[in-house]
């Protein structure tokens, strides 16, 4: 079974993020870029099937500028067998992504598509979603647990109050959370290997796909900075600022 | 694994020697492997300086630096010198009366972490085999010869357990190896101890440098403008300065360099920079801009008298790791870039007559004499030991008549004897010094200043600053000094703790953002820094 895995080149999660003076967007000069770290959980779950004897190959693959073929080259020294580039920069937005992914699919006929549940730049949590409609095939988000058994894939989802365990048949789209592994470490040789494993580049062009942009993005602002606390002497002064300054109290 | 050539640290010392390598073998038509380690997530992410720049090393490295790109941000456009009697006023200094060696026509004020990165491009297009995010932990001895070293261990645990993602340290071989760790690297600390490369030198001097970068309105900024100053507010407790450079896109460096041989322990170099800053002359230019990054680094600043033998069986330790740092110009990129290619002409020469390599190059050492680097520290010897034998109004004056009337040739040698962790003096003879509480516009607390620094360590591992004896932390350190590890500590790492059953020294080992001073200035040398798990500490931008 080939399984694909989408990973998308963000701000690194250590970075604390600044918007641009002139609140077009966020800054990205100078500013560390790592894989999203829910496509890293992604990329462990495929390698652990793999080890498992479930897949066959995995196949990495990331949309947007040159550079992705560093998280591309992460995929792979994490045990990704090989990769594509899909380049472009224009801005990506989540439908443009799930349409690219769609035509990767439709050239690639994997099984299963496994991709982290949101990036953690945007937060829009939509393109494994929206790539399941396009393509038809069951999703199951947000996963905590997978397990293939033949033709059926079992998800377990960490959902409000408990776990909901979901059974598709392949092919499938599953997203991935936070618990559903811990990523290993790229070993210095598996680094190494990465280098020479195969990278092809497309373009949105030769996968048929209109990327333009259909959200525009008025305005980007940091949220308003936190007031200082002060320091009450006296329950009744806090009962009094609760009641007539916050309003929180009746 | 095995290569021709281990560089440990992508600093402008490492990234130019492994670029030279790469150079010298295509020349000559030679396979030539050079593997280089870099203990930051990515290359630059460690990297902090002022930073104006001297282009010499560069021109020599890649002459057609313009052409191909690299980051030298802007020109210096004016140089603005001052002497702060105290907090209000302050004495501009005319060109004249400065050293000719902090006169910065030609040169450029850049971000050495953009300079690096771009190095970094460079020599991987060479084929140098970088991998950022692993340490060197330690070093490789076979028979008096260092034959390379052992990468750090990933995945163990804070109780020393195993985790299940654990990946052992690696054995990194070569025939020649390296060491361009930057000031007081823990191999390189290691190695002048085995080899005794310190020995008949003056011990080496540090200053820690703090700094920020501030985002201004463009109407305040003057591309260029470069600001040097003296006295205030370190005068009488500390030696040391300050900068200001107008960098490009609207940025500002500010930052304060204070020498570690300051003798009050309740001395806080963090908070001399907080204040520092609230000073009329800086803190017009950053009114009305944003702080947007914050880092410190130690710097090692005693120069020639200091600098250990470099060569030793099987390696070479080059720039801030062995101390090329010229002080006054006060600037390390060139001379360090310029260890590196010494070190890369050396290695490539050996290797050309002997493939097994592991030899003592001491040819190194009359390279070096040859070239420009040693005498621009030779005619720098004096700067340093002179400010602190004479302060900053006699010795500049000395500075003055040694380097614009004999060009750094008076025939004198000062020194400057006392280890920097010495001149500490107990709390009890010491006036402690009252702080004024940052006002959350142009001075910050420390935790919101070490938020900006991006860094991070993975949480379950063991704290990579142990100390050799736990007890002398409050038996000494907190009874005779004060703690001075809580001031000294740019990044709040270590903390006194108040119990019930007494007071505790906590180590918050994962603020830690790799300056080196506890290493240096802790009055028991008690306190070793040690790499952290690779990929850990700050995540620089543009510093």
């Amino acid at each position: 079974m080939k399984i694909l895995v989408p990973v998308k080149r963000v701000i690194d999660y250590n970075v604390k993020a600044r918007v641009k003076a002139d609140g077009s967007g966020m800054e990205l000069a100078n500013v560390k870029m790592a894989m999203n770290p829910f496509d890293e959980i992604a990329v462990e779950e495929a390698v652990r099937l793999k080890e498992a004897g479930v897949a066959s190959e995995i196949v990495a693959v990331s949309c947007g500028e040159a550079k992705c073929q560093e998280q591309l080259r992460q995929a792979l020294a994490l045990g990704a067998d090989r990769a594509l580039l899909v380049e472009t920069t224009v801005e990506l937005q989540p439908l443009a992504v799930a349409k690219l992914l769609k035509a990767i699919v439709d050239r690639e006929a994997p099984r299963l598509v496994i991709l982290g549940k949101q990036a953690i730049d945007d937060d829009a949590n939509q393109t494994g979603q929206m790539l399941a409609a396009l393509l038809d095939w069951p999703q199951a988000t947000f996963a905590s647990k997978v397990a293939v058994r033949g033709e059926e894939i079992e998800v377990t989802r960490e959902i409000d109050g408990g776990l909901e365990t979901l059974a598709m048949t392949l092919p499938a789209v599953v997203t991935t959370d936070l618990r559903l592994n811990e990523p290993r470490y790229a070993t210095l040789p598996n680094i190494m290997k990465a280098k020479k494993k195969p990278l092809e580049t497309l373009t949105p062009a030769e996968l048929g796909v209109d990327v333009a942009p259909r959200l525009a993005t008025l305005k980007v602002e940091e949220p308003p900075a936190r007031k200082a606390g002060v320091k009450v002497a006296s329950v009744a002064e806090l009962v009094d600022k609760l009641r007539h300054e916050a309003k929180v109290i009746p | 694994m095995e290569f021709d050539v281990l560089v440990v640290g992508g600093g402008p010392a490492g990234l130019a020697c492994a670029i030279r390598l790469k150079q010298l073998a295509a020349a000559a038509g030679r396979e030539l492997s050079v593997c280089l380690l870099e203990k930051g997530a990515e290359i630059g992410a460690h990297i902090l300086s002022g930073a104006v720049f001297e282009t010499r090393a560069l021109d020599e490295l890649i002459p057609d630096w313009r052409a191909r790109g690299a980051p030298l941000g802007v020109p210096v456009l004016r140089d603005e010198v001052y002497y702060f009697p105290h907090e209000s006023n302050a004495l501009r200094l005319p060109g004249f009366a400065l050293p000719k060696t902090m006169h910065n026509a030609g040169n450029y004020v850049i971000s050495l972490g953009k300079l690096c990165r771009w190095l970094g491009s460079e020599a991987e297009a060479l084929g140098v085999e970088i991998f950022p995010g692993f340490a060197a932990a330690e070093l490789l001895i076979e028979a008096g010869v260092v034959t390379g070293v052992v990468t750090g261990e990933l995945g163990r645990a804070k109780d020393g357990s195993e985790k299940p993602d654990y990946q052992p340290g690696m054995a990194l071989k070569a025939k020649y190896t390296v060491f361009a760790e930057g000031c007081r690297g823990h191999l390189g600390k290691a190695l002048i101890e085995r080899f005794d490369l310190a020995a008949g030198r003056d011990p080496q001097h540090y200053a820690i440098g703090l700094k920020e970068l501030w985002e201004v309105p463009a109407e305040r900024h003057e591309p260029g403008l470069v600001v040097h100053g003296a006295g205030w507010p370190l005068e009488g407790n500390a030696n040391g300065g300050s900068f200001l450079y107008h960098g490009e896109d609207n940025t500002i460096a500010v930052g304060l360099i204070v020498d570690l041989n300051y003798a009050n322990p309740y001395l806080s170099p963090f908070e001399e920079f907080q204040r520092f800053k609230q000073h009329p002359v800086i803190r017009r230019h950053l009114a009305g801009g944003r702080r947007i990054a914050y880092g410190a680094r130690a710097i090692a600043k005693g120069g020639f008298s200091s600098l250990p033998k470099m060569h030793f069986p099987g390696g070479l330790l080059i720039g801030c790791d062995a101390g090329t740092l010229n002080f006054a110009k006060i600037k390390g990129s060139h001379t360090a870039m310029k260890s590196g290619l010494i070190a890369a002409e050396t290695i490539f020469a050996a290797l050309e007559q002997d493939r097994a390599g592991g030899r003592d190059l001491v040819e190194f050492e009359t390279a070096l004499r040859a070239s420009w680097l040693y005498e621009e520290l030779y005619a720098a010897r004096n700067f340093g030991a002179a400010l602190h034998r004479f302060g900053t109004l006699f010795g500049g004056a000395f500075n003055w008549i040694d380097q614009n009337l004999f060009g750094g040739r008076l025939p004198v040698t000062l020194h400057d004897p006392e280890p920097d962790h010495m001149r500490l003096k107990p709390a009890a003879e010491c006036a402690p010094i009252v702080y004024e509480k940052p006002d959350g516009v142009i001075s910050f607390d420390r935790l919101s200043s070490v938020f900006l620094s991006n860094t991070n360590h993975e949480e379950d591992q063991p704290a990579h600053l142990k100390l050799t004896d736990p007890g002398l932390a409050l038996t000494v350190n907190l009874a005779r000094y004060a703690a001075p590890e809580t001031r000294y500590c740019p990044a709040g790492v270590y903390e006194i703790v108040e119990e019930a059953g007494g007071p505790r020294l906590v180590i918050n080992a994962q603020n830690c953002l790799h300056c080196k001073t506890c290493d240096i200035k802790d009055p028991g040398q008690n306190i070793r820094w040690l790499p952290p798990e690779g990929g850990g500490g700050p995540v620089y931008g543009a510093m």
